[in-house]
């Protein structure tokens, strides 16, 4: 499974890439997969603030919903309003056009309490294991 | 050898049938009303000309023939009871005895009124008091209230009925203990309570167990919701001591009736503890499934939770049958007029058919069919409780998914074989579920096809997977593009504009 | 016994083959505790014939249309049912299939579904309809909940003259949801007063809900009950409870609803004693995602062949559970084909039809008894196939008299509404021949 180096991922697999005092969000590879087609996302206004692991939205696929959780405190700058037209782009894109948020993180020590790559590649195969 | 098998499926002789829009033509007409006895005023003259409509357009004009072919056509396309057979756990997909039909179009039920005189309403009312003597009996309850539609409607008002007993004695309480093996509609209805769900894990042996219920219980939780047997196709054995637990402060135990088929006559519910409990007259009480409803779904229940019951209930005095609407602390009223009466006159119908031996019979030979599908089955598809069923079993892909193939490819190439799919991925915490639940109305030699048609396709998912992965090869149509449905929806038909 | 095909000899077959020597083995899983030991208080089955003749006592206690003259309407309307379709419904193949889950093997639920779908939404004016509710009360109920999700408001403006069911139903659904009620009165015209409803407006209100033709028979004018709505953001829910007078009254969709509610059990589904039923629901566009119910639509199959399915289910119960749209899972999908067959027999011509004649003959009846001394109307209104006559005499009384004569008069208002107390609601439909309604205006005329 794709998971890419300098990004910070939350074990409810959302990924978060920081750019100064911002972060771009979206979900992981093995998420689109295990949701399977992406049918709707449903993304907050510009402007909502958010606590960290706060649900931000809801992503739909075909047979399953699932909440989507902020992975730092912040406040909603960008929105990808892309996805109403296209929400395919979480799956076949899902580190790049299938970013669904943007935000301003307002306490970086949040970032402490995430994965690293290394780490959420590890809690994938754990969490493979069990089955 | 499934004989189903050497057909060519569902298609019947049509392969496709238009929209009824694309159909008929200006002028054609399918009915016939009788000549106008009063002045034929003019529509202005009555009603002021902004508040009429310009015709209904987008309508076909179709003759009685064409309506006919149209729906016999599409009907050729559609799998049924009367066809084969239905391995849906939980749906009870029994035998939809015709004599019920004839019963509820007799005139004086499909031809009265609900606001006409209750005199002259006294046989509908004493086959609703019967019915009532007769549910309350099976579940082992005091009170059943007959107003609920279907099954999910029967849960939205116990637990209502459960949130007015908890505020008449101060406070409504915050909190529903749902199982993780529950259907969908149980935390669905929780929410539409304004309670929020307490999940309760199952234990290992697949029953809900007592100590994970003590270490969640307290003041706050109005409820727990549970079903018996549940949806593993188990008896909840500890279902005891679980209803002392969530009583003893002061809550109440709401049970899903959904798989009564299995202890009719054998176990009442009301003897375990269970305050509530709704029953589903489409599943074990042969009312049709018709596609989707119409179902009924009474509500059986303890006496101190009778004063909350919606109105009218149905009261015997002496001879006489009345509606009782005289009810302060009743919850209110679910639907319009008494019931859906015809369901319930289907059901009184199939009850007066079996009889008390009857029924518990039926229970009895569902829960010997789905142990005998077990039992042959058990080796070729991996079974995650290895004991005896109720009148449902439950396997899992686990052995096919090393070919990958999965519970879904399984589903679908049973439709070649000439059966509908099991129940398929539920209950949520068995992976790659199968629930198979046969009912008592399904012969030796349709099981045994159906073990046999089961047993070719785990073959097949060792020989051949890519014949799985493609199925259904048979029907009018294979595999649905479900997520284009979803992506751009289009759900009705548009004029051509 | 006939539906249980398994003799003992298979049930002892297949006792050998699971390797227990009884099915009480197979029960050992219950507790002693809870195993009833003694036989259901049911009485002993009886043979087909018994049943028959045992049934048919029961139905011939009962009054029916064919033997009485009716008059009743109130939500529940004696309309004309085409033979073909219980015909088509007897068919085993839309009797007794599952709901669509597999569409590959229900193409023929599937596809009436999508044309029921459709043909709600050309008769009630609106972009979306769903698969069928259980009934007109309960799917107003659901609407209603459905305008508080999507404004986050929380108080409801319901008109009186709404169907006292409805209300009571749409109560008993909200009221654990912190939904609270306020009620518009009516004018002596018999329709909701919009100058209440202009003043009582606010941007608390999540929605208004009225019904046309309203529990008086009367029409309401809908659009200017939308405009004032919207101009404060509250949604319009209109409900029919007799969807016939869409044969010939403007749609709610064309006067600005936001979602249409009806019973759609007067198309030709039959009295049935109040059910089974179809509650219709349709709505606009925009609010797809907020919808409760089954939902059918057109996609492809993997050879590009056109096919139906159920589609949306993320907002159901199976899927969402918790923040389901709703709870609902078994509708009333035959009842619903059944008002589809109706729809396409009556085709635009037959609809158009059936309603005008609806119309005359409860003005032909209107005009007759509003003459008789003792009588008069209590309302000022256009009204479709049902109006309210005020009475000298007791509306019991009356009643009482009329039965004598094999005639069920209409309803008692005073049941529901304690200033009409002197009223009964008198309904006159396409079942009722001219020579019924002279009679019902002799024997009133003779009731001083």
């Amino acid at each position: 499974m794709n998971v890419p180096q300098g990004l910070k991922y939350t074990r409810e697999h959302e990924w978060i890439k920081v750019e100064g005092d911002r972060g771009r969000v979206g979900i992981t590879a093995y998420a689109q997969d295990q949701l399977g087609d992406v049918v709707f996302v449903e993304l907050p206004k510009k402007g909502r603030k958010l606590g960290q692991m706060e649900p931000f939205g809801v992503v739909e696929s075909v047979k399953a919903v699932s909440d989507l959780y902020s992975p730092v405190a912040g406040e909603v700058l960008e929105v990808n309003s892309e996805l109403e037209r296209k929400p395919e782009s979480v799956n076949a894109d899902p580190y790049g056009t299938g970013w669904m948020i943007q935000v301003r993180i307002t306490q970086p020590k949040d970032l402490d309490k995430l994965l690293s790559a290394a780490e959420y590649t590890a809690y994938l195969q754990q969490a493979a294991g069990g089955h | 050898m499934s004989r189903m098998e050497q057909t060519i499926g569902t298609r019947g002789l049509v392969l496709n049938e238009p929209l009824v829009f694309e159909q008929g033509s200006p002028g054609r007409v399918g009915y016939s009303f009788p000549p106008l006895d009063v002045p034929e005023k003019k529509a202005e003259a009555l009603i002021p000309k902004r508040l009429l409509r310009d015709g209904i357009s987008g309508f076909p004009e179709m003759s009685e023939v064409d309506v006919i072919r149209h729906y016999t056509r599409i009907s050729q396309w559609n799998y049924c009871v009367d066809l084969g057979f239905f391995p849906l756990g939980s749906c009870t997909m029994k035998y939809n005895p015709r004599i019920n039909e004839d019963m509820a179009r007799l005139p004086g039920f499909a031809k009265a009124h609900p606001y006409q005189p209750e005199e002259l309403s006294q046989g509908a009312l004493q086959l609703m008091w019967e019915l009532e003597q007769y549910l309350a009996d099976i579940a082992g309850m005091d009170r059943v209230t007959l107003q609920p539609s279907a099954g999910a409607h029967g849960e939205l008002t116990g637990l209502m009925m459960i949130r007015a007993y908890h505020t008449s004695r101060g406070n409504p309480r915050s909190k529903v203990l749902i199982p993780d093996s529950a259907h969908g509609t149980n935390p669905a209805t929780s929410a539409l309570c304004g309670y929020r769900v307490v999940p309760v894990k199952e234990g290992p042996r697949g029953v809900v167990e007592a100590k994970a219920v003590a270490e969640v219980m307290d003041n706050e939780v109005a409820a727990i919701m549970v079903t018996n047997p549940n949806t593993l196709g188990l008896f909840e054995d500890q279902i005891i001591e679980v209803a002392k637990i969530v009583h003893a402060k002061g809550g109440q135990v709401y049970c899903d009736g959904a798989n009564l088929n299995s202890i009719m006559g054998i176990s009442r519910p009301g003897d375990s503890g269970i305050d509530v409990i709704q029953i589903n007259l489409h599943k074990t009480f042969s009312q049709p499934h018709g596609g989707g409803g119409p179902g009924a779904g009474p509500v059986a229940l303890k006496k101190h939770l009778a004063p909350f019951m919606p109105v009218p209930t149905v009261e015997k005095k002496g001879n006489r049958y009345t509606l009782d609407f005289k009810r302060p602390k009743s919850i209110g009223k679910v639907r319009a007029f008494a019931a859906s009466f015809g369901v319930l006159v289907r059901s009184y119908t199939y009850i007066r058919s079996m009889g008390a031996a009857g029924l518990r019979r039926a229970a009895e030979v569902a829960v010997l069919n789905a142990n005998y599908i077990l039992s042959q089955l058990k080796g070729t598809y991996h079974l995650p409780y290895d004991r005896h069923c109720m009148h449902e079993c439950v396997f899992t892909d686990a052995l096919q998914s090393r070919h990958d193939i999965h519970t879904l490819d399984i589903a679908k190439r049973l439709i070649d074989y000439g059966f509908h799919p099991p129940t398929i991925y539920f209950p949520l915490i068995v992976k790659g579920a199968l629930m198979i639940e046969p009912t008592e109305t399904e012969s030796k030699e349709t099981l045994d096809q159906f073990i046999a048609a089961m047993k070719r396709i785990a073959r097949e998912a060792e020989e051949k997977p890519e014949v799985l992965r493609q199925a259904p090869h048979n029907p009018k149509v294979t595999r649905m593009n479900e997520t284009k449905a979803a992506r751009e929806p289009k759900l009705r038909w548009r004029p051509a504009s | 016994m006939r539906y249980i095909p398994n003799t003992d000899r298979d049930c002892a077959a297949m006792l050998q083959a699971i390797g227990v020597r009884s099915v009480d083995e197979l029960f050992a899983d219950i507790p002693p505790a809870v195993r009833l030991k003694r036989p259901l208080k049911v009485p002993p089955a009886m043979a087909e014939s018994e049943v028959a003749r045992h049934l048919r006592e029961l139905a011939d206690k009962n009054a029916n249309a064919d033997r009485y003259s009716m008059f009743l309407g109130a939500g529940c309307y004696n309309h004309f049912s085409p033979a073909i379709i219980n015909h088509l419904v007897l068919r085993g193949e839309f009797l007794t299939p599952y709901t669509p889950y597999q569409p590959e093997i229900s193409q023929g639920t599937l596809q009436a579904l999508y044309e029921y779908q459709s043909l709600v939404c050309l008769l009630t004016g609106m972009e979306v309809s769903n698969a069928s509710m259980y009934e007109g009360a309960s799917a107003t109920a659901e609407a209603v909940l459905m305008a508080q999700r999507i404004t986050g408001r929380s108080e409801v403006l319901m008109a009186r003259a709404v169907h006292p069911e409805y209300r009571t139903v749409t109560r008993t659904y909200a009221s654990q949801l912190g939904i609270t009620f306020r009620e518009v009165a009516f004018t002596e015209a018999g329709v909701t007063d919009t100058a209440q409803v202009r003043k009582m407006l606010s941007e608390r209100v999540a929605c208004l809900v009225v019904q046309s033709p309203n529990f008086f028979g009367a029409i309401e004018d809908v659009a200017p009950l939308a405009e004032v709505a919207h101009a404060v953001g509250a949604m319009l829910v209109v409900a029919v409870a007799e969807p016939v007078s869409l044969g010939i009254l403007k749609p709610p969709g064309e006067c600005g609803a936001d979602i249409v509610t009806a019973e759609g059990a007067g198309l030709g589904t039959g009295l049935n004693y109040g059910g089974p039923a179809v509650g219709f629901f349709a709505t606009r566009e925009k609010f797809i995602r907020y919808m409760p119910g089954r939902l059918v639509g057109e996609t492809e199959d993997r050879e590009g062949r056109t096919g139906y399915v159920l589609t949306l289910a993320t907002r159901e119960q199976h899927i969402r559970r918790e923040k389901a749209t709703s709870n609902i899972c078994t509708s009333e999908s035959l009842i619903a084909n059944m008002s589809a067959m109706y729809m396409v027999t009556m085709g635009p011509r037959g609809l158009r039809e059936v309603a005008l004649m609806n119309l005359r003959k409860a003005a032909y009846a209107k005009e007759r008894l509003a003459k008789l001394r003792g009588f008069s109307l209590r309302f000022t209104g256009p009204t479709f196939n049902e109006f309210v006559l005020r009475t000298k005499k007791r509306p019991g009384e009356v009643l009482k008299g009329l039965l004598k004569r094999q005639i069920i008069g209409g309803v008692d208002l005073g049941r529901f509404y304690p200033e009409l107390k002197d009223c009964l609601l008198v309904c006159v439909t396409e079942q009722n021949s001219r020579t019924e309604i002279d009679a019902l205006a002799k024997a009133l005329g003779g009731t001083r």
